[in-house]
């Protein structure tokens, strides 16, 4: 845990480094009409930094603890949730939201939540039809589609 | 005062049979939409508009208002149950409200919710229509240094009165403004933060954070925990209701002090955000039992419920008083107007006092069929936690997915969502608290703006910011809440983790 603390400080100082160099480039100073673009964005790093080292400090001084961050169970709870949905996303760009959806649903019940084939196939493909009638057709909103949907008509 | 016979005028317009029915189908759809999260009341609203054209201005709006008012009804209900705020101003019921349906108390707290969104409404609308002109003559006269001292006072109030570490709220509220300053500058027009990227200089869309940061993010927490929604089925009865309704008039101090803090934050933009989170903090301060909080409090329910719906309402009235709106929903509504051929602004109350006073007349309605509405479905709507685990955690991170891309119909967006998720999930473990970051993203070019119209103003000095009177008064408040932490340390220590405690 202690360990997560400072790596995440250390994270949020490095952020704040470069959103200052970008304070700086933008100019901090009086322009002609006012501030310049980057004195706003100059202090929120400088309060950034401040905060982030001051947090790493008091972490590093804590000592260790034996909490850790995340067991390995639960690791691989949080990843099968996770790596997933970044294969879904990934998906999406090839065959459209809707498949993707239907994809991602359908192998999570089914290796994860074990339900029976039937359940898995009716649900993984009735959510995204009842988005499509939501999105597309009542309200109108396109969601990214893909070769599916074309060969549909849409 | 001549406010009840316009009022009397108004009602002769919300109770035509048509008009009822508008607000009916308004409350409905605005509930499904205040319920998915990701399709929030700005955009429902956006979307519902073109719908609008051909039917009369009045029964127009009456569609839109009761849209709002569903979506602010059903923003409680995936707090509550699901944890996944709807809108940014239900964050704050997500405190109380998703521990109490994890203790089976999901009832309660629904009904808390309701009966405080629609008591908080009420004030409001009353309000609203007695002290509509005077009241907007008042915030006529707010100027930048008085904007920026209301936002530093909100901030402040995050770490004087949130609670956790007071340095990783301050380090939460300063990732948000900087997420917010990306893209264009507001003033200058130049690019900020982008590195050359073209997908960035749109900026950063608070509601993908919103989205990543609460909706998977949240997902990610629970599937660790190894929690199952299925385990928190409240059961509801009427019984239920009887007993919380029992128990809220002990909370009519909160009641009566969220209302009024929603209802003065909400009529300046952006309002009904800081005034659930504000009346959420003044609600665990003055508490008899502030160690609750957090835990399952009612009273934490009834607080920020209380005040963003009466925000909400008092969103309205700088709309239809003065021509400027006071949230996003507000703004596409003001666009409504326009294209209805409707000049907003105080000419509008003697043009058209049949549209105005129908208007406030159905927020009336409005929000009576509204909270009854809800109440009666609550069943329906808890029934939702009966749907097995591993399908709700893929259909949310759909529905996620969804929402993110909606927002501007762009891919880069979901990973933008699947970033913040993950970003989420390690602060949330941290202790670093989000909501401050999302407001901050929210607020970030208002709050910017101001401070730099402030400055310019007085020439690059900071003490404009107390040299007038309403600032002044404002700015030192703020101050006073900053240094909360720093002058009382006993406040913070006892707060922290057993982890962080060792250390002392």
């Amino acid at each position: 845990m202690r360990t997560a603390d400072t790596v995440c400080g250390l994270f949020l100082v490095v952020v704040a480094a470069v959103v200052l160099v970008e304070g700086l480039r933008l100019g901090i100073g009086w322009g002609t009409d006012g501030p310049q673009p980057g004195f706003f964005v100059f202090y929120l790093g400088v309060a950034l930094l401040a905060s982030a080292a001051l947090t790493v400090v008091f972490s590093i001084r804590r000592g260790a603890d034996a909490r850790p961050f995340v067991g390995p169970g639960q690791l691989r709870s949080v990843g099968t949730v996770f790596f997933p949905a970044v294969v879904m996303v990934a998906l999406t760009h090839v065959v459209g939201l809707y498949v993707g959806g239907a994809l991602y649903l359908a192998a999570y019940m089914r290796w994860i939540g074990r339900h029976r084939w039937v359940t898995t196939v009716l649900v993984a493909i009735g959510i995204p039809v009842v988005t499509f009638l939501i999105f597309e057709v009542w309200f109108l909103v396109p969601l990214p589609k893909g070769p599916l949907e074309t060969r549909l008509g849409y | 005062m001549g406010g009840i016979e316009h009022l009397v005028l108004g009602f002769q317009v919300a109770i035509t049979p048509f008009n009822l029915v508008m607000a009916v189908t308004g409350i409905v759809l605005g509930t499904i939409i205040g319920v998915l999260p990701g399709l929030g009341g700005a955009n429902g609203v956006a979307i519902l508009l073109p719908l609008t054209f051909t039917m009369s201005p009045t029964s127009a709006i009456i569609l839109l208002t009761s849209i709002y008012w569903g979506a602010l009804f059903g923003g409680a209900i995936t707090s509550i149950l699901f944890n996944i705020p709807g809108e940014p101003w239900s964050v704050a019921t997500t405190l109380d409200g998703y521990p109490l349906a994890k203790q089976g108390k999901g009832a309660h707290a629904l009904t808390a919710a309701f009966t405080s969104s629609f008591v908080g409404a009420l004030f409001a609308i009353v309000l609203v229509s007695f002290f509509a002109l005077p009241l907007a003559e008042l915030a006529l006269k707010f100027g930048p240094p008085e904007f920026f001292a209301i936002q530093l006072l909100t901030f402040s109030s995050f770490i004087g009165l949130g609670g956790g570490s007071p340095l990783k709220s301050f380090a939460s509220i300063v990732l948000g403004f900087i997420l917010g300053a990306i893209g264009l500058d507001v003033v200058t027009g130049r690019l900020r933060l982008t590195f050359g990227s073209i997908e960035l200089m749109r900026g950063m869309s608070f509601i993908v954070a919103v989205i990543g940061l609460f909706g998977l993010g949240e997902i990610l927490l629970t599937v660790e925990e190894g929690l199952e929604f299925r385990g928190v089925t409240p059961r509801v009865r009427f019984r239920d209701m009887l007993a919380t309704w029992r128990e809220l008039p002990r909370y009519w101090r909160t009641f009566l002090r969220s209302s009024m803090i929603g209802f003065w934050m909400g009529f300046k933009p952006g309002g009904a955000t800081p005034a659930s989170f504000m009346s959420y903090g003044f609600a665990r301060r003055f508490s008899r039992h502030p160690e609750k909080f957090g835990t399952g409090a009612l009273e934490g329910v009834v607080a920020p419920e209380t005040a963003a719906h009466a925000a909400g309402v008092a969103a309205m009235l700088p709309m239809i008083t003065l021509g400027i709106p006071g949230s996003p929903t507000a703004a596409v509504m003001l666009g409504g107007l326009l294209i209805w051929g409707l000049q907003p602004g105080p000419m509008l109350f003697v043009e058209k006092p049949e549209f105005v006073w129908g208007l406030i007349a159905s927020m009336y309605t409005g929000n009576v069929i509204g909270v009854l509405m809800v109440l009666f479905f609550v069943p329906a709507f808890a029934s939702i936690l009966r749907i097995p685990f591993a399908i709700l955690v893929p259909l949310i991170v759909f529905v996620c997915a969804i929402g993110a891309y909606t927002v501007s119909n762009s891919m880069v967006d979901i990973w933008y969502m699947l970033g913040f998720g993950v970003l989420g999930y390690v602060f949330k473990k941290l202790d670093y608290p989000l909501a401050p970051l999302v407001l901050a993203l929210v607020l970030g070019d208002m709050a910017e703006s101001a401070l730099r119209q402030s400055l310019i103003m007085s020439q690059g000095s900071v003490l404009i910011f107390v040299q007038r009177p309403i600032a002044a008064v404002i700015t030192v408040a703020a101050l006073v809440l900053f240094s909360l932490p720093l002058v009382s340390p006993l406040m913070r220590r006892p707060r922290l983790r057993p982890s962080e405690a060792t250390r002392t």
